[in-house]
């Protein structure tokens, strides 16, 4: 017994061990690290490669949409358009249908099993790769539209977003695209901030003798919208950098045009289409565009997440 | 009296049934597509699948002939997701051992939390613009250009955020009874957390892993311009630095190619990648489910 005491009271830790313990606990720290110089990294990468570019064109890259290869010209307003308009609308189409959707599956309209089962559903539509989603595009949702667009055209033509003859691949279609893509995000999201809603303040609503809807609008929808906007926010940034779905149905040109109707561009399918090909001063302008889409889908990124932190739920 | 009788006509249960049919529309609208595209590529696709389809070369697009098979885009896809996978894992898994284990939240843990939230918001074609400007442009890798390593190195940039935070909140679920017990006999910082609460989360960490790893698969804007497409047999080690197909990219080139065959081959492409897609998340959400209820139990 004595001996065991005094080896237990020697005992030490040896150096090694310590050292070891030290150096597992360093490159923890630094592959932690690799995040923000990940990050650091694209944001300056991509800065610098469009350098040459922003000298060039300056701001009127923005604002102008010629896009001449031969002449040297390049302006991305056709493209900056396309992305802002298909991202606004998609989600302004997605918005109700998803937030509905959350709201049919929290509350208890159906039994609890097929509420779970079209919630799951939904989520794992999410998973689906959206170079699928524009294959799908193609061939199934371009022609199942195509009466639809000519009979928009014909009947609201006046609008100078129906202002064009139909053509196969449009900007219209981009957007019902995204809506399909959006439509999984918005509902989750919406779907785990209505959850988090505590059932107190809901008994307490009945209780007082509102009817149910009157509970939701005027208790449950305020006490998550902080949350619901946060994935509105998440979603709109996808959109704006969705890139293959849209690439493959919205038909690529850089023809300013204010119709839906007509093919349109996105700067992310600018991007896929002509990056692969492009020499010269075009990289350096097709990087200028990259550097445009990051700040927008950094900024709204950013946005989504200080709204999380500032009016988070706090039940 | 009458008031305390559920009144059918009344104005407020009328609008509740008005806006309860409403969203049972909005639920309507938003799964029919959904679920008719699932069944479209299920069935368009399964069509498509035969025993040559996973060893013959895709044939160049154009002739006549019949289109080949995709074993090339294949095996690309799943060199490539391994590669990203080789990359990602151990940097995200440290990286969330960090924020769990050592971070106290002061700023440093709260700027690369922030910053891992931002670069899972960054699009998926800045990633491929970032490694194409970093590798393929300067031929850093042995002078080789388009690549399957640098298609790999794009796809972890995607999967790092993922990996990071589903390590990060499995560790936390671990309650701190267990690094006390393991701290108070004795062992030290790195022996617990290699030995008592990595093991105890590996099961959450493993299933968000894995989702991040099928996410991954499924890319194409990255690999556009990063590992580009082959048409060729890949033979051995030396193939990493060339042009390497894969699944999804050839899902791309070849709907928009006009002739009958080459569709065909993205349909059945696209079956085969939201097959294993789809398992993966469903077999992944029945473990999550079973491990939740075991530990009810």
């Amino acid at each position: 017994m004595e001996e065991k005491l005094a080896l237990f009271k020697n005992r030490k830790r040896f150096g090694i061990e310590k050292n070891i313990d030290i150096i597992f606990k360093n490159s923890a720290l630094v592959l932690s690290s690799f995040v923000a110089i990940i990050l650091l990294g694209i944001v300056l990468v991509v800065f610098f490669q469009s350098f040459e570019s922003f000298s060039r064109y300056g701001l009127k890259f923005l604002v102008t949409s010629e896009w001449n290869p031969v002449k040297d010209e390049y302006g991305a307003f056709t493209a900056i358009y396309g992305t802002l308009i298909t991202s606004f609308l998609s989600l302004l189409i997605t918005i109700p249908l998803g937030v509905g959707t959350a709201i049919f599956i929290t509350e208890d309209f159906v039994p609890k099993v097929f509420r779970e089962i079209i919630g799951s559903f939904v989520e794992l539509l999410a998973a689906i790769p959206s170079v699928v989603l524009g294959l799908w595009a193609i061939f199934v949702m371009e022609p199942f539209f195509r009466s639809f667009f000519v009979f928009l055209h014909n009947f609201f033509g006046w609008v100078p977003l129906f202002s064009s003859e139909p053509t196969g691949r449009n900007s219209l279609l981009a957007i019902l695209i995204l809506v399909v893509m959006l439509l999984p995000i918005v509902t989750s999201i919406a779907r785990d901030s209505l959850n988090q809603v505590p059932k107190k303040l809901r008994n307490a609503s009945y209780g007082i003798g509102a009817s149910r809807w009157k509970t939701i609008f005027s208790v449950i929808l305020p006490a998550a919208l902080s949350g619901i906007m946060a994935g509105v926010l998440l979603a709109l940034g996808r959109a704006m950098g969705e890139t293959m779905a849209v690439t493959m149905i919205i038909g690529n040109s850089n023809a300013f045009s204010w119709s839906l109707l007509s093919p349109g561009y996105t700067i992310s399918s600018m991007l896929a289409n002509q990056f692969g090909e492009a020499d010269g001063s075009q990289v350096s302008s097709l990087f200028y565009a990259a550097f445009v889409l990051m700040i927008l889908s950094l900024v709204v990124n950013i946005f989504a997440q200080w709204l999380v932190k500032k009016f988070s739920l706090k039940y | 009296m009458n008031s305390l009788f559920y009144q059918k006509n009344s104005s407020r249960n009328i609008g509740d049934k008005v806006f309860t049919s409403l969203s049972l529309i909005c639920v309507v609208i938003a799964i029919l597509p959904l679920i008719f595209l699932v069944t479209y590529i299920l069935i368009k696709g399964g069509a498509q699948i035969t025993p040559e389809l996973f060893t013959l070369e895709p044939n160049p697009p154009g002739d006549d002939l019949d289109a080949g098979g995709i074993n090339p885009a294949l095996i690309g896809t799943l060199i490539i997701t391994t590669i990203a996978s080789i990359i990602a894992i151990p940097v995200g898994v440290g990286g969330g051992i960090y924020l769990a284990e050592y971070s106290k939240g002061g700023p440093f843990s709260r700027f690369i939390r922030f910053g891992v939230n931002v670069l899972a918001g960054v699009p998926s074609i800045i990633a491929g613009v970032f490694i194409y400007a970093l590798i393929v442009s300067t031929k850093i890798l042995f002078g080789s250009m388009y690549s399957g390593l640098a298609g790999g190195m794009a796809l972890s940039i995607l999967m790092l955020p993922t990996v990071i935070k589903t390590t990060d909140e499995g560790l936390k679920l671990v309650p701190n009874e267990l690094r006390y017990a393991s701290l108070g006999v004795g062992a030290s910082m790195y022996t617990t957390i290699l030995k008592i609460t990595l093991p105890s989360a590996f099961r959450s960490i493993a299933t968000g892993v894995v989702l991040g790893i099928a996410r991954a698969a499924g890319e194409t804007a990255p690999l556009i311009f990063t590992a580009l497409f082959s048409y060729y047999y890949i033979t051995g080690f030396g193939d990493l630095f060339y042009e390497m197909g894969s699944l999804a990219v050839l899902i791309y080139n070849f709907a928009l190619e006009p002739y009958d065959a080459q569709n065909k081959l993205a349909w059945a492409a696209s079956f085969i990648l939201v097959l294993s897609i789809l398992s993966v998340n469903i077999f992944s959400r029945i473990l999550a489910a079973f491990t939740e209820k075991t530990k009810r139990a």
